[in-house]
């Protein structure tokens, strides 16, 4: 394919290959941004929370003093885990996604907060709630009953814990975890063990790699540990059974106060959670599909016309030898030149646009792998929507050439 | 009459010229209504999140800030100004009574007891603050009144509900006089407030809670409602031996203050006042930092970043959106022209001036401009019901009003005016005499 003609061709019709070309440009710098935007939502969402969320819900009471607490957990405890499918009921401060009570600065000394290790997601959780939970321990031992530790403030004074791998490799990189220890305040901390996954209550308000910084503090029931209970029953029955548990908290307690956003399956409470983000990723994919159809109507149009301006020498062309194939490809190859300098244009205006976003958002740089996908993707786009018009060319017949006007 | 004459001429012209391209006219005003629609949904949201939550008042609302952190122990790292005051620095700011008024407030969620047998206790955003509160914010009364300065020093165990509070409880009766029970403490109810809620609720940032949606339900003398041990939703300590029993003594902030200062004048006069105030702090040994700050509320709310991040990135994605459609119209538009140059080359020759085929070219691009902007209209809408359907606090709340009707046509037209610019502009730079030999 000659090349030299068609930038002949293009250099008389200068504006309109410089209006495509721009709009390639934008598209270009809207569909890379757009998309990196999209895929860190969607890894986001994709969080594994290292819990068996499907069998889980939480149940929260509170509007009880602090003297009420180890009472009023009896009595519920008592009175949940007497609901038929119910396969446990225990205390837990916080659960992923749902509202977060414990989050602290933790240093390796005591006191201090010199040298932060980060703010970390502190789970209070009474016995059996380990197991509920479903977590996966992948080194050292679980707590044993001696190990739970009444608190009657935050946290208790002096305890064992199970940290994420997430944490661990963050806190102590290299090393073993295993008998580290670490200090919030004048609490101190010692890890027992590390868990595979665990993600914080709110994670998303964190950074991506900070989503799991999670401890499991083992914890005797009452003082601080109260009012929020952990249930778990079969998948199928979970609904049902925190239902049963939401009416029957009037029954069981007709002093407390249920809290209805926060009582919920942990399912519901994950849906809930990402709901804006996935709205969002939906926003974004949505005005993604509108430019580039938009993009791909203004290449059919202008190309439309100019197929029409051209017909006599399309005509010609045919009449002296150029075969269908050739009128064809002229189009296809213009349509790539043009195409490829906005693309060109468009890598400036995407990295732009992400300066401009990075400036506004916490926002790391786009990476460079989208510039050739992005690219990819126009060349296709401009590609489909050149070959209807470029087909109508080289459906001219060479009589064309013949006829006057 | 005659350029009147001669605009009905040139629609006349346009709509000709846009029946003979049906599909391509149909997508030219597809491609812009989509922009426009896109646009003014999420231009819509914006104004609603970052518009003034009392346009009477706000130019005259400040919020004062005090650094009481200890240097070697900062409220940000950043150099922020702790977001909260103390209880003694607020009461001490209060005392002085340097502005026409000042409030001090916290919120709290509250446990409140129906008083028939089968209610069910329930909980209820609830504001503690002083008297000056409610003429300083211009709340409504639909029955009874706030309290007096007196009542915010006695203690005295009154409260103001919010209408919607009111029908839940009363049924909608003037309740004036009768009795709540709050957080397990009888309070007399003083005043009915008609529907009130600030968008974005100014005076609540930081303090926990919700910025946007439904008001508070009860609204609480401040040193009466901590006289029963009913406690704010946000606290934060600066130093040691900081407790939520001793919240008053405690080295804590926990309380937004909020000044009517009516003019500029009074506004530097304040600001010598509270630099005062912190110097004298820093001399008594509270303070270790003698900075302060007073924004007035619009500028208190910039600071702090209210409208959430989703809303600008969408404005800004539609606001791109629309360009490319522009971008596409200026193409589209400009083909049409190019192709019909050997028309333009007729009329010129039969007497048409430039400016009558500039004139022709933009009617046309006009016509497309109303169109899309009709068009749009609908897209706008059914975006908003969209957004109304979304979980996010001010949802229901987003509607297309007056203005931003009008904004539409104005936008559209504007676009479609600067898409038709530059092929009418080429139209009319068409020599007339190369068009006529051709062929």
């Amino acid at each position: 394919m000659q090349i030299k003609p068609i930038l002949a061709a293009l250099r008389r019709h200068r504006l309109a290959t410089l209006l495509i070309a721009m709009e390639i440009a934008f598209a270009c710098a809207v569909l890379c941004n757009a998309c990196f935007l999209v895929a860190r939502r969607w890894t986001m969402i994709q969080i594994n929370s290292g819990v068996d969320e499907s069998s889980l819900a939480v149940l929260t009471v509170n509007g009880f003093e602090p003297s009420q607490a180890a009472d009023v957990n009896a009595r519920m405890l008592a009175g949940l885990r007497a609901i038929p499918g119910m396969q446990s009921a225990t205390l837990i401060s916080e659960v992923p996604f749902g509202p977060q009570t414990g989050a602290a600065g933790i240093s390796p000394d005591a006191g201090g907060f010199k040298d932060l290790i980060g703010v970390v997601d502190f789970v209070m959780a009474g016995p059996g709630t380990y197991k509920a939970l479903g977590l996966k321990l992948v080194e050292g031992h679980l707590p044993q009953p001696g190990d739970y530790q009444p608190a009657t403030s935050f946290a208790p004074e002096d305890v064992q814990v199970l940290v994420t791998r997430a944490l661990a490799e963050h806190a102590w990189p290299g090393e073993s975890p295993l008998g580290k220890d670490f200090w919030c305040d004048k609490m101190h901390f010692r890890v027992m063990g590390v868990v595979d996954h665990f993600a914080r209550a709110q994670p998303g308000q964190y950074e991506m790699q900070q989503g799991e910084w999670t401890v499991f503090t083992p914890v005797v029931p009452g003082g601080s540990l109260a009012g929020t209970y952990l249930l778990r029953g079969r998948p199928q029955d979970v609904q049902r059974v925190l239902q049963v548990a939401r009416g029957a908290v009037q029954k069981i307690a007709p002093d407390v106060v249920l809290d209805q956003d926060n009582s919920r399956t942990l399912s519901d409470l994950r849906t809930k959670y990402f709901l804006t983000d996935r709205i969002m990723i939906g926003l974004l994919l949505g005005v993604v599909a509108l430019m580039l159809g938009v993009t791909a109507l203004g290449i059919v149009g202008l190309t439309s016309f100019w197929v029409a301006q051209r017909r006599k020498q399309i005509g010609i062309r045919r009449a002296i030898g150029a075969t269908r194939g050739d009128i064809l490809r002229y189009f296809q190859t213009e349509n790539f030149l043009i195409v490829t300098f906005g693309i060109a244009l468009g890598m400036l205006l995407a990295y732009v646009l992400n300066a401009v976003l990075m400036k506004f958002y916490e926002l790391p740089h786009l990476p460079l792998y989208y510039l050739p996908m992005g690219a990819l993707a126009l060349w296709m786009l401009g590609q489909l929507a050149v070959l209807g018009p470029a087909l109508r060319a080289a459906a001219v017949p060479p009589v064309v050439a013949t006829r006057s006007v | 009459m005659e350029e009147y004459e001669m605009f009905g001429y040139y629609l006349d012209l346009a709509l000709r010229s846009l029946k003979r391209n049906r599909v391509l006219t149909a997508l030219m005003v597809l491609a812009l209504a989509l922009g426009i629609g896109a646009t003014i949904t999420t231009l819509t949201v914006l104004r609603l999140l970052s518009g003034d939550p009392l346009p009477q008042k706000s130019a005259q609302l400040f919020y004062p800030q005090v650094d009481p952190y200890p240097a070697g122990k900062p409220f940000s790292r950043s150099g922020q100004m702790p977001w909260l005051m103390s209880y003694v620095d607020a009461m001490n700011l209060l005392h002085a009574g340097k502005a026409q008024r000042q409030t001090a407030l916290a919120r709290s969620r509250v446990k409140v007891m129906p008083k028939t047998q089968e209610g069910k206790p329930f909980y209820a955003d609830s504001v503690m603050t002083t008297a000056d509160f409610f003429p300083m914010f211009d709340a409504p009364f639909q029955y009874g009144a706030g309290w007096s300065a007196a009542d915010d020093d006695s203690r005295a165990q009154v409260a103001v509900i919010a209408g919607f509070l009111n029908d839940k409880l009363f049924g909608g009766a003037n309740s004036v006089g009768r009795m709540i029970r709050i957080e397990d403490h009888d309070f007399r109810v003083i005043g009915v407030l008609k529907p009130w809620a600030p968008q974005p609720r100014f005076y609540g940032l930081h303090l926990g809670g919700r910025d946007y949606g439904n008001g508070e339900g009860v609204f609480m003398p401040l040193l009466g409602a901590r006289a029963d041990g009913i406690g704010p939703s946000m606290m934060m300590s600066y130093g040691p031996g900081a407790s939520m029993e001793h919240l008053e003594t405690s080295p804590s902030i926990w309380l937004g203050v909020w000044l009517e200062l009516p003019d500029a004048s009074a506004v530097s006069a304040y600001r010598l006042f509270l630099a005062d105030y912190a110097q004298q702090q820093v001399a008594l040994g509270r303070f270790q930092k003698s900075r302060t700050a007073l924004s007035g509320l619009m500028q208190w709310l910039r600071n702090e970043h209210v409208v959430p991040d989703d809303a600008r990135l969408q404005t800004g994605m539609a606001f791109g959106f629309l360009l490319i459609c522009v971008v596409n119209t200026v193409g589209l538009l400009l083909a049409k022209c190019l192709r019909r140059s050997r028309e333009i080359g007729v009329r010129r020759a039969l007497g048409a001036s430039r400016s009558a085929i500039f004139g022709q070219f933009m009617a046309e691009a006009a016509i497309v401009g109303v169109a899309g902007g009709a068009l749009g209209l609908v897209f706008a809408e059914l975006g908003l019901w969209g957004i109304r359907h979304q979980p996010a606090q001010y949802a229901s709340l987003a509607h297309l009003n007056l203005p931003m009707f009008l904004f539409t046509f104005v936008v559209a037209l504007a676009a479609s005016l600067v898409a038709g610019l530059l092929p009418a502009w080429r139209a009319c730079a068409v020599a007339p005499a190369p068009q006529l030999k051709a062929n």
